[in-house]
C-alpha cells in the first residue's frame, strides 16, 4: 500500500480532486444550461407531443368513456343492445349541452365517411328522443345509418383511447371493421406514391448536387485565395437570400411565359406552341431544389478537398498513374467523407422540403411533406399528419443509423 | 564510371517564368551524369524546386529543352517519364497502408501479385521497414514516414529519383542519421538522384556535386569541397559556410595575386579570382579557419585587431574581433592549450596567406 497523498490542509488529495473536478462539471453545465432548457421545452417536448396525436385519441375517449366501456361486452355480430344505445344517448346529450359534439362528428368522421352529418342531426333531435327506451329504433327514426352496423363499430373503435390506424393509412392501408388489413381501393391511392416519389426525389436532388458540386468545390479548393473567396460568395449568396424569394425567382425563369421558355423561343431552338413544361411538374422541383440545397453539398466536400494536398496528386502521377487513374485510385476516396456527408445533409433536408415543391411542383411535384402541410391545414387530421411526419422521422433516423455504420458519424465534416 | 553517360540528365538553355514577367530559372545549362547524387542548393525563392519540377514534369519550362536519358521530354507528360519523387511532405497516400502504398506504382504497372509482393519486402528490407506493411501511414511516426515515401520512388527501379527536401520535417538528429542512409542507399542502388535542399549542410554530406542556386540560375556546379573551398563569387562564398568579408577596391592586378585597398586604407593582399582589372570594387572572402593569431612565420597579409568577444563552443571557441573596420571579423580557434590566453579586450596580430584570401565580385 502506498501512503496517502494529502493537501497541506490536510484533506486527502484524491478526495479534492474530485471535488475540484466536480466544481468544474458543474460550471461547464451551468453554462450549455441555458440552451439546453431552451432545446428541451422548445423543440423535443413539442415535438414528442405532437407525434404523440398519431396515436392519441384520449379526448375521444373521454368524452364516450361511458358508451367506450359498455361496448367493450359488445361483439359486433349483431346490431347493439339497448345497454349500448341508452349510454351513447345520455352522453351524446351531455356533449350537445357541452356544444362538444362537434369534435366528435369531425373524429368519428375519419372513421367512417358520414359520420358529421350523421350526429349533427341526431343532435338537433335529441331532445325529441323518449327516455323510456327503445333507444336503437328512435336512433333509426333520426337516420337511417343508425341503421347499418358499421357506424355502430366505427363508434367502438372511435373511442379507444390509443389507435396505431394513422400509420396504415399513411402506406395506404385500412382496417376493415372486423380487424382485417387491406389496402384502400386503388384510385383512393396516394400516400404509397408520393413517399417514393419523395425518396427519389430526394435521392435525385442528391445526386445532382453531387454531380454540380464536386467540380466547384474541387475548383475552391485549388483555386488561390482571392478568386476562391468570390466564387465562396457566389456559393453562399443563395443563403443569404429569402427560400421564397429564390423560389419565385425561378418561377418567373421556369413558366411557360418565363425567361427561360421566351429565350429558347427566340432562339428558335423550340416553337413557340411547344414551350416546355418546366414548371408544376417534377422538372421545376428537380431544378429548383437541386439549386437550393447545392450549398449543403458544396461545403463539406470543399472542407475535405481543402484538406487533400495537390502533392498526392502529384506523387502518384510520377509513380505513373495516368491523371484519371490518380483521380480516380486516390483523390476520389479521400473525397468520401465529404461526399457522404454533403449527401446525407442534402438527402435529409430535400426528403422533407416543403415550400419549393409546393410553389413549383404543382400536382405532379408535390412530395410528401406537402401532404402532411395539407392534413394540417386543410383536411384537419392532425392525427394523420404527425403519423406521416413519424414516419419521416424514423425514415431520416434511419438514414443516419445507415450512415453511421457504413461511414461512420466521427468522418463527416461539415465545413 | 565507363559506360556511363555524363549528360544523363541535361538541361539546355532552360528558362522559365510563372507571370510572363518575371523568369524564375534563367538560361540554365546543367548536366547531370548517370549515377550521381546531385544537389540543387539554394536559398528559397532561387529557382532550385522549379528546376526540380520540370524535370519531374509538373511545370513545362518556357524556354529550353531538357533531356533525359538522351531524349527531349518537354512534350512527356510525368506519368510517362518514369522518373521517382520524393516529396517535401512526403505525400503518403492516407487512405492506403504501406504496403498498398508501396504496390501503388507496381499496380499501375500491372506487374503480377507475387513479383510485387517480392519488390516490396525487398524495398522495405532495405530502408529497414520489415513488418510494417499493414500499418497506415498515421501510424508511423515521421521518420518511418520518410523511410516509405523514399521506398515507394525507389520500388519501381526508376533510373532517376527527385527529392524535394525530403528531410526538412524531422527533428535535427533524424535528419543527421537520414542523411546518411540516404546516401548509402544511393550508393548501394547506383540510381542518379537530384537532391533540392536549402540546407548547406545535408548537401556537402550528401552530395557527389552541389549547383548552388541564386536568382535563377546555378551560381556554382562542382564537388562539396571545392564549392568550400574555391568559391567562385560572393553568394557562394557567403552561402556555403562561414564566410569573413572585407569590400575593398582593386588598386594593383598581377597573375595570382591582387592588391586590393580597404575602406579603412589598408592593402590587403589576395588571391584573384572575380576581378578582371585594377580598379574595381571586390567583396573580399576569408574562411574564420585558415586565419592565425600572432603568426610567427612570414605571411604576406598581417594585422592587428581587437578582441571584442570571446564565446566558448566546446571543441572549438569562437572570437570575434574589430580588424580593418569590420566589427564582425569571427576567428574558430581550437581549444587548445597555446590558446586559453585570449583575453577581453586583448589587441593580436591576425595573419593568413594570400591564397586564402579570395577576390570576389563586388
Amino acid at each position: 500500500m502506498s501512503a496517502e497523498i494529502r493537501t497541506s490542509d490536510g484533506e486527502l488529495l484524491s478526495v479534492k480532486l474530485r471535488k475540484v473536478e466536480r466544481r468544474r462539471r458543474t460550471t461547464a453545465f451551468l453554462l450549455a444550461a441555458p440552451l439546453l432548457f431552451f432545446i428541451v421545452f422548445a423543440y423535443v417536448i413539442p415535438i414528442f407531443q405532437m407525434l404523440g396525436r398519431s396515436v392519441d385519441n384520449v379526448q375521444m375517449n373521454e368524452f364516450l368513456s361511458e358508451t367506450h366501456e359498455v361496448m367493450q361486452t359488445w361483439d359486433g355480430t349483431e346490431m347493439p343492445g339497448e345497454d349500448v344505445t341508452s349510454t351513447f344517448f345520455y352522453e351524446l346529450k351531455g356533449l350537445v349541452e357541452e356544444k362538444n359534439h362537434g369534435k366528435i362528428a369531425t373524429r368519428l368522421n375519419y372513421e367512417k365517411g358520414g359520420f358529421t352529418s350523421l350526429i349533427k342531426k341526431t343532435a338537433r333531435k335529441l331532445k325529441d328522443f323518449d327516455e323510456n327506451g327503445n333507444f336503437l329504433d328512435q336512433f333509426i327514426d333520426v337516420h337511417k345509418k343508425w341503421g347499418d352496423i358499421e357506424y355502430w363499430l366505427a363508434l367502438k373503435r372511435g373511442t379507444d383511447a390509443y389507435h396505431f390506424r394513422k400509420y396504415l393509412t399513411t402506406f395506404d392501408y385500412e382496417q376493415k371493421f372486423d380487424g382485417s388489413i387491406e389496402r384502400i381501393p386503388e384510385k383512393k391511392r396516394i400516400n404509397v406514391t408520393l413517399w417514393l416519389r419523395t425518396i427519389f426525389v430526394a435521392a435525385g436532388v442528391t445526386f445532382c448536387c453531387f454531380l454540380l458540386a464536386y467540380p466547384i468545390s474541387h475548383l475552391l479548393s485549388v483555386l488561390p485565395t482571392r478568386y476562391s473567396n468570390l466564387l465562396m460568395i457566389c456559393v453562399l449568396l443563395p443563403f443569404w437570400t429569402s427560400l421564397l424569394v429564390r423560389t419565385s425567382s425561378w418561377m418567373v425563369l421556369l413558366q411557360k411565359q418565363g425567361v427561360l421558355n421566351d429565350t429558347l423561343v427566340s432562339l428558335g431552338i423550340v416553337a413557340d406552341e411547344g414551350r416546355l413544361e418546366l414548371m408544376y411538374n417534377m422538372t421545376g422541383t428537380f431544378i429548383a431544389m437541386t439549386q437550393i440545397l447545392l450549398p449543403f453539398m458544396v461545403l463539406p466536400l470543399y472542407s475535405v478537398m481543402k484538406t487533400i494536398p495537390p502533392s498526392l496528386m502529384r506523387a502518384a502521377t510520377s509513380m505513373g498513374a495516368t491523371p484519371f487513374l490518380a483521380f480516380r485510385k486516390i483523390y476520389f476516396p479521400l473525397t468520401y467523407a465529404g461526399i457522404s456527408a454533403g449527401s446525407i445533409l442534402v438527402f435529409v433536408l430535400s426528403i422533407g422540403y416543403y415550400i419549393t415543391p409546393a410553389l413549383v411542383g404543382g400536382a405532379k411535384g408535390t412530395l410528401i411533406s406537402n401532404r402532411i402541410a395539407y392534413h394540417m391545414q386543410q383536411s384537419l387530421d392532425w392525427s394523420l399528419a404527425t403519423a406521416m411526419a413519424a414516419v419521416l422521422l424514423v425514415a431520416v433516423l434511419i438514414v443516419y443509423w445507415l450512415y453511421n455504420k457504413i461511414v461512420g458519424i466521427d468522418n463527416m465534416r461539415l465545413g | 564510371m565507363s559506360g556511363k553517360k555524363s549528360d544523363f540528365v541535361k538541361f539546355e538553355q532552360v528558362d522559365k517564368s510563372y507571370d510572363g514577367k518575371e523568369l524564375v530559372v534563367k538560361g540554365l545549362d546543367l548536366d547531370i551524369a548517370e549515377g550521381e547524387f546531385l544537389t540543387l542548393l539554394g536559398p528559397s525563392g532561387s529557382g532550385k524546386t522549379t528546376t526540380l519540377m520540370m524535370l519531374a514534369g509538373f511545370e513545362t519550362p518556357t524556354n529550353g529543352e531538357i533531356y533525359f536519358d538522351g531524349n527531349p521530354i518537354n512534350n512527356i507528360p510525368p506519368h510517362k517519364r518514369g522518373i521517382g519523387m520524393v516529396f517535401q511532405n512526403y505525400a503518403l497516400f492516407p487512405h492506403l497502408s504501406v504496403f498498398e502504398n508501396l504496390a501503388f506504382p507496381l499496380k499501375v504497372r500491372k506487374i503480377d501479385k507475387a513479383e510485387i509482393e517480392e519488390r516490396i519486402n525487398k524495398t522495405l528490407k532495405m530502408v529497414s521497414l520489415t513488418g510494417f506493411e499493414n500499418r497506415m501511414p498515421a501510424q508511423l511516426s515521421g521518420g518511418q514516414q520518410q523511410r516509405v515515401a523514399v521506398a515507394r520512388a525507389l520500388v519501381f527501379d526508376p533510373k532517376l529519383v527527385l527529392m524535394d527536401e525530403p528531410l526538412g520535417a524531422l527533428d535535427k538528429n533524424l535528419r543527421e542519421s537520414m542523411q546518411y542512409e540516404l546516401k548509402h542507399i544511393h550508393e548501394t542502388l547506383g540510381v542518379t538522384v537530384v537532391y533540392v535542399t536549402h540546407d548547406q549542410g545535408e548537401a556537402l554530406t550528401m552530395s557527389n556535386r552541389i549547383a548552388v542556386f541564386n536568382d535563377g540560375k546555378v551560381q556554382q556546379l562542382s564537388g562539396p569541397n571545392e564549392l568550400y573551398e574555391t568559391p567562385v563569387n560572393s553568394f557562394v562564398a557567403g552561402f556555403i559556410g562561414e564566410n569573413n568579408t572585407f569590400t575593398g577596391t582593386v588598386k594593383e592586378l598581377a597573375s595570382g595575386s591582387a592588391k586590393v585597398e580597404t575602406i579603412t586604407g589598408e592593402i590587403i593582399i589576395a588571391n584573384p579570382i572575380a576581378v578582371s582589372s585594377a580598379g574595381e570594387k571586390s567583396r573580399i572572402s576569408l574562411r574564420p579557419e585558415r586565419v592565425n593569431i600572432n603568426p610567427t612565420e612570414q605571411i604576406e597579409n598581417r594585422f592587428e585587431a581587437e578582441i571584442k568577444e570571446i564565446i566558448y563552443h566546446g571543441d572549438h571557441t569562437r572570437v570575434r574581433v574589430n580588424l580593418l573596420g569590420n566589427d564582425d571579423f569571427i576567428l574558430k580557434v581550437p581549444n587548445a592549450s597555446s590558446n586559453s590566453k585570449l583575453n577581453l579586450g586583448d589587441k593580436v596580430n591576425l595573419g593568413w596567406s594570400s591564397q586564402d584570401c579570395r577576390a570576389l565580385d563586388y
